[in-house]
């Protein structure tokens, strides 16, 4: 269980970065995964009062706040309509939508977590995290960082003439994914493949001609583990098919 | 740390420990419908409205709820009992315990959605866990209860 002796509520970004700097002090996302562990912090940091709640579409991006919901995610319009429905389905597994209501985006993505759908789908899209001292730094980049005491700000998707589909596989409704999957295709083709169970990570290419081929390829590009929902050979065959799935999808 | 909080409606000055989650605090308070289920923000039985939209209580830091409305099925009696009327003539309660989250649930979808299909209740109510029944007859009574609403009941 989470203990701690203080709730701060900073009224900057700047005092919650120097607040961030002591080991004995977290940011507090949505709570969803903080909670479980058995911290004992001396203060938890809220963002909740520095506006980071919302999706702004300009012309060329979305800007995502980094405490934007994952349910504001799954029903925002104009993101769902640029990625025709992944930004949804990347998250209207994950528990239920009193849970989506609690957690959020920048929880999700600095967290890096070995089962993250969240991540998956943004590394598929041309995306970027805004870090309050480190600036923007493209997602694949930012996925295989180590964790330091930045604070997440925003996440950026540049937009593009891309087509987008998500598929994950689960044992059980509302688990987490054995493995999850996400391509965009437009002038070329990004695959992401996360709950290998680790970070996810992706790949990019030019579109193949043969897409039976790139389905075999680029499954066994990636690097997969085991744990208790599936073995590293197991996850490597789901990745196949949900690869050659989407692409059916797309093309 | 001192908080201001209105539950179901009423106005709540208090001095509290600021590492209490939601839950507890509501239980304190005598919202006893307010149910400690999984404790992994799984279940669903917990389930209360923060500003109105359907939250788990256990998962909230409390000072997160300052200056904000909290509705508990407390708050909701005669909705409670009419949706839970439905629910009874259908036999969709066996141990009963998970029933006020999910009645706080449902409620939350019946101001959300608009004539939602049978697919969007599913995946609507999926955070709701029941570990008595196969569901069916919670979805017989929560189809019953959506169209004598639309009937104007």
């Amino acid at each position: 269980m989470l203990r701690f002796k203080n709730h701060i509520f900073p009224g900057s970004l700047e005092e919650a970065y120097e607040l961030n700097q002591k080991r004995s002090n977290k940011i507090v996302g949505g709570n969803g995964w903080l909670r479980l562990g058995s911290k004992q912090c001396v203060s938890i940091i809220d963002l909740s009062n520095l506006g980071l709640d919302g999706i702004e579409e300009k012309d060329d991006e979305f800007i995502i706040g980094a405490m934007t919901t994952l349910r504001e995610l799954e029903l925002n319009k104009g993101f769902n309509e640029y990625t025709g429905g992944a930004a949804k389905e990347a998250v209207r597994h994950i528990v239920g939508v009193q849970f989506r209501n609690c957690v959020t985006l920048g929880g999700s993505i600095y967290g890096r977590f070995g089962f993250s759908d969240v991540l998956t789908l943004f590394l598929a899209l041309d995306s970027y995290v805004e870090m309050y001292k480190g600036g923007v730094i493209p997602i694949s980049e930012f996925a295989k960082m180590k964790y330091d005491n930045d604070i997440l700000v925003n996440i950026r998707v540049k937009k593009a003439d891309i087509k987008t589909v998500y598929t994950s596989f689960r044992n059980q409704s509302t688990d987490f994914p054995v493995l999850t999957c996400a391509i965009s295709l437009g002038s070329n083709i990004k695959t992401a493949i996360g709950a290998r169970p680790a970070r996810a990570d992706v790949v990019e290419g030019e579109i193949p001609k043969d897409m039976e081929k790139y389905a075999i390829e680029t499954a066994k590009s990636f690097t997969y583990g085991s744990n208790i929902r599936g073995s590293a050979e197991y996850r490597e065959q789901i990745a196949y098919v949900l690869i050659k799935r989407s692409l059916s999808k797309l093309i | 740390m001192e908080i201001k909080l209105w539950i179901n409606g009423k106005l709540i000055n208090d001095d509290v420990s600021p590492d209490t989650p939601l839950l507890e605090y509501l239980r304190s308070k005598g919202c006893y419908s307010v149910k400690r289920g999984c404790e992994t923000s799984n279940c669903g039985l917990c389930t209360v409205w923060l500003e109105d939209k359907p939250t788990l209580s256990c998962t909230v830091p409390l000072m997160r709820a300052n200056n904000k409305h909290i509705t508990t099925l407390e708050g909701l009696k005669s909705d409670a009992e009419e949706l839970g009327g439905f629910l009874a003539d259908e036999g969709a309660d066996q141990c009963g315990f998970c029933n006020p989250g999910f009645l706080m649930n449902v409620l939350a979808m019946a101001k959300e959605l608009e004539d939602p299909t049978e697919d969007e209740i599913n995946e609507y109510l999926t955070g709701n866990l029941c570990r008595c029944t196969g569901y069916t007859g919670q979805l017989r009574a929560v189809k019953k209860y959506l169209e004598h609403k639309r009937k104007g009941g």
